[in-house]
């Protein structure tokens, strides 16, 4: 799950992360008075869960509470277009308005899981400001890691380390690694799988700060953070995957016509790999899962057909847990309450597969029945061109 | 021969009592697995389909002589059961539970390191030697005994791939699926190393998926150490990157562990690449047959 920055920087702020003043503003009143109280000149930053704001104009620097009213009325209700939005972009709906720093120093700090070894990594490097994929593939001994010991912790020697490595003054390294410290608090206490401070900062007159930070947190933990859930920001997600998720559906949203319905998502990948093979194009990722009921399979329908660019609907069942009876019943009943227009392609293998097939030959509707993989994409690709 | 688990097999179910545990340990019985136990606490000293439940893993072990667990305790809880399984001392512990912490499994990870124990998954399907001993939620009827071994971060992708060798002939030694998490036991080079010395397998099917490094690692392993035909296969050529593809592990991120990376590095190891997922046991077929011609 994803968060807006300002309430990254709340969540830091409590674990003792210094963050800029600042506050979030829906209206461009709102923006005036947050930048009266804070005074001087301030920051008027677009909140989206995308980076790439500031070259796309989602970032301003005002001189005055009026400038920042005014400037808060161009963005808001606007669709900001960045680097990793899409060309659809997003529309503006909140601002953080925060205080003006002069800036001495820019650096970039990151923390993730090390998938081989099994623990989390602290990432650091003097090129701040610039995405870090960029530093990886061009100067990769810029990037200071710190394996993390998850018994232990960060220990201080490590944060030392990381702050000796940036480049600090001496006099600057003990705040520095209380600084890391607490942002590695911040990740382990929230369940977090991703936290990046770009750019972490050191301001002319001496202080350490996260100029703009970015949490994501791991959706199987969201359990025990009754907190973090309620962050969620339904406006920045799209409406059908919405929906999806509220039946337990994993579904992503694609550019394609072939709509997909697949249990397991490796099959699901693969099903759309061989879609675009047969010369069509994935509408989206839809895997119903090893359980799923017939209820699941209407719903997956129903989110399927909401996509009107889906011109084809390719049903791919390998039943293992999943009885392609079940699947079958829920896909006639789909087929009759929702009136289905486009034509559905069915590959049904494994358990109880001669009972599903029966079903779906009984059920008066004309579904074109598939033998195998390649012959069910090349039936939806060809069905969806018609 | 087949790795890990066969006739000698003796399991103990865990969470045997809640309805995925019930269901596929009725299925694995059927199937001629030993299931000689099953633990959820303090539903000990009941009885599950004949099958004696006990408290706590270790009374189990003791008391049955149980060699391997499977887990199907809900994803909070799950990282305990692991632990609790590693605690008594079996070697083998395969879980099924999707959805645990990744947090957790960091735990579980660091519980494991210097145990004897080996751990088969999260979130995967589980592992069966045909004819044996089969351990998870695979359909049993679309495998039969042989000699490729499959080894797959996918549950029903590897069905699907189990359905095209079983339909063109070739039976399987052992397939194990090894999950699609972030954190996993056993890996693919873990996997390939037993499979590599098992003189029962002749050939590899390894399926892989975008996210991680996992299949550029098992690419290195093949290229120094393999002689078998292997086949390989990597879905999610056409997943968009920031998305997390179902799996918790299938992600794109950072420009890092696209199809197209995967697949360059199977290929410069000699690893024949399914073109399409439909292909990959006509893919294996042709490289045994290769084998085969060229041995005569």
């Amino acid at each position: 799950m994803k968060i807006h920055e300002y309430q990254a920087k709340q969540i830091l702020a409590r674990f003792g992360v210094t963050v800029p003043r600042g506050e979030v503003a829906y209206t461009p009143e709102e923006a005036r008075e947050v930048a009266n109280r804070l005074g001087g000149t301030v920051v008027v930053k677009a909140q989206i869960h995308a980076g790439g704001r500031g070259k796309a104009g989602g970032v301003k620097v005002v001189r005055s509470a009026v400038e920042a009213e005014r400037v808060a009325d161009g963005i808001l209700g606007k669709k900001l277009v960045t680097a990793q939005t899409g060309p659809e972009g997003r529309i503006v709906r909140r601002l953080l308005i925060e205080e003006g720093l002069d800036i001495a120093r820019e650096f970039y700090l990151g923390l993730v899981i090390d998938r081989v070894a099994a623990q989390p990594v602290f990432m650091a490097s003097s090129e701040g400001g610039v995405e870090i994929e960029v530093v990886a593939a061009k100067h990769p001994e810029k990037i200071l890691k710190e394996g993390i010991n998850p018994a232990v912790g960060l220990q201080p020697f490590q944060a030392r380390k990381i702050a000796y490595g940036l480049g600090l003054d001496p006099a600057l390294v003990k705040g520095a690694a209380q600084f890391f410290s607490s942002l590695y608090q911040a990740f382990r206490a929230t369940d977090a799988s991703l936290v990046e401070i770009n750019p972490f900062v050191l301001t002319k007159d001496g202080r350490l700060l996260a100029l703009d930070a970015k949490m994501n947190f791991d959706d199987n933990a969201l359990f025990r953070h009754k907190d973090i859930r309620e962050l969620r920001d339904l406006d920045e997600e799209d409406p059908l995957e919405v929906k999806a998720s509220n039946y337990n559906l994993n579904y992503i949203r694609l550019d394609g016509e072939v709509g997909c319905m697949v249990n397991g998502a490796g099959l699901a990948m693969a099903t759309m790999d061989i879609i675009q093979y047969a010369g069509g194009q994935p509408a989206n990722f839809l895997d119903v899962g090893g359980g799923a009921n017939e209820e699941q399979v209407r719903r997956g329908f129903e989110i399927i057909l909401g996509d009107p660019h889906v011109r084809a609907v390719l049903i791919n069942i390998f039943g293992g847990i999943m009885r392609c009876d079940i699947v079958a019943n829920g896909v006639v009943a789909a087929a009759k309450s929702l009136g289905i227009k486009v034509p559905i392609v069915v590959r049904l293998e494994g358990t109880n597969v001669e009972l599903g097939q029966k079903i779906l030959r009984e059920s008066g509707l004309s579904f074109s029945v598939a033998n195998g993989m390649k012959d069910a994409a090349e039936k939806a690709v060809a069905a969806a061109k018609q | 021969m087949a790795i890990l688990v066969n006739e000698e097999t003796r399991l103990l179910v865990q969470g045997i009592t809640g309805r995925e545990g019930m269901f596929h340990t009725q299925q694995a019985i059927a199937y001629g697995t030993r299931v000689v136990a099953g633990v959820t606490p303090s539903k000990g000293g009941t009885t599950i389909d004949g099958i004696p439940v006990f408290n706590t893993v270790r009374e189990a072990k003791d008391a049955t002589g149980a060699n391997a667990s499977v887990i199907f305790v809900p994803p909070p809880f799950a990282a305990d059961a692991i632990m609790e399984a590693a605690d008594a001392g079996l070697p083998l512990v395969v879980a099924i539970t999707e959805g645990i912490p990744t947090l957790d499994m960091v735990s579980v990870a660091q519980f494991l390191a210097g145990t004897q124990t080996r751990l088969i998954g999260p979130n995967c399907p589980g592992i069966i030697s045909p004819g044996k001993c089969k351990i998870g939620i695979m359909p049993a009827s679309i495998h039969r005994p042989g000699n490729v071994g499959v080894i797959s971060r996918s549950g029903t992708l590897t069905y699907e791939a189990v359905g095209q060798l079983t339909a063109l002939g070739i039976g399987q030694s052992t397939c194990i699926g090894i999950g699609g998490d972030p954190i996993i036991g056993t890996n693919f080079v873990d996997a390939l190393k037993l499979m590599n010395e098992d003189e029962e397998s002749h050939g590899i099917v390894i399926i892989g998926e975008i996210g991680g490094s996992a299949e550029e690692q098992a690419a290195d392993f093949i290229k120094a150490n393999v002689k078998k035909p292997v086949v390989g296969f990597i879905a999610g050529r056409t997943a968009p990157p920031g998305r997390r593809m179902g799996h918790a592990g299938a992600i794109i991120s950072g420009g890092k562990g696209t199809a197209a990376d995967k697949i360059a590095a199977f290929q410069a190891a000699g690893i024949n690449v399914a073109a399409s997922p439909a292909l990959i046991g006509e893919t294996m077929a042709r490289a045994l047959g290769a084998r085969a011609g060229s041995a005569t």
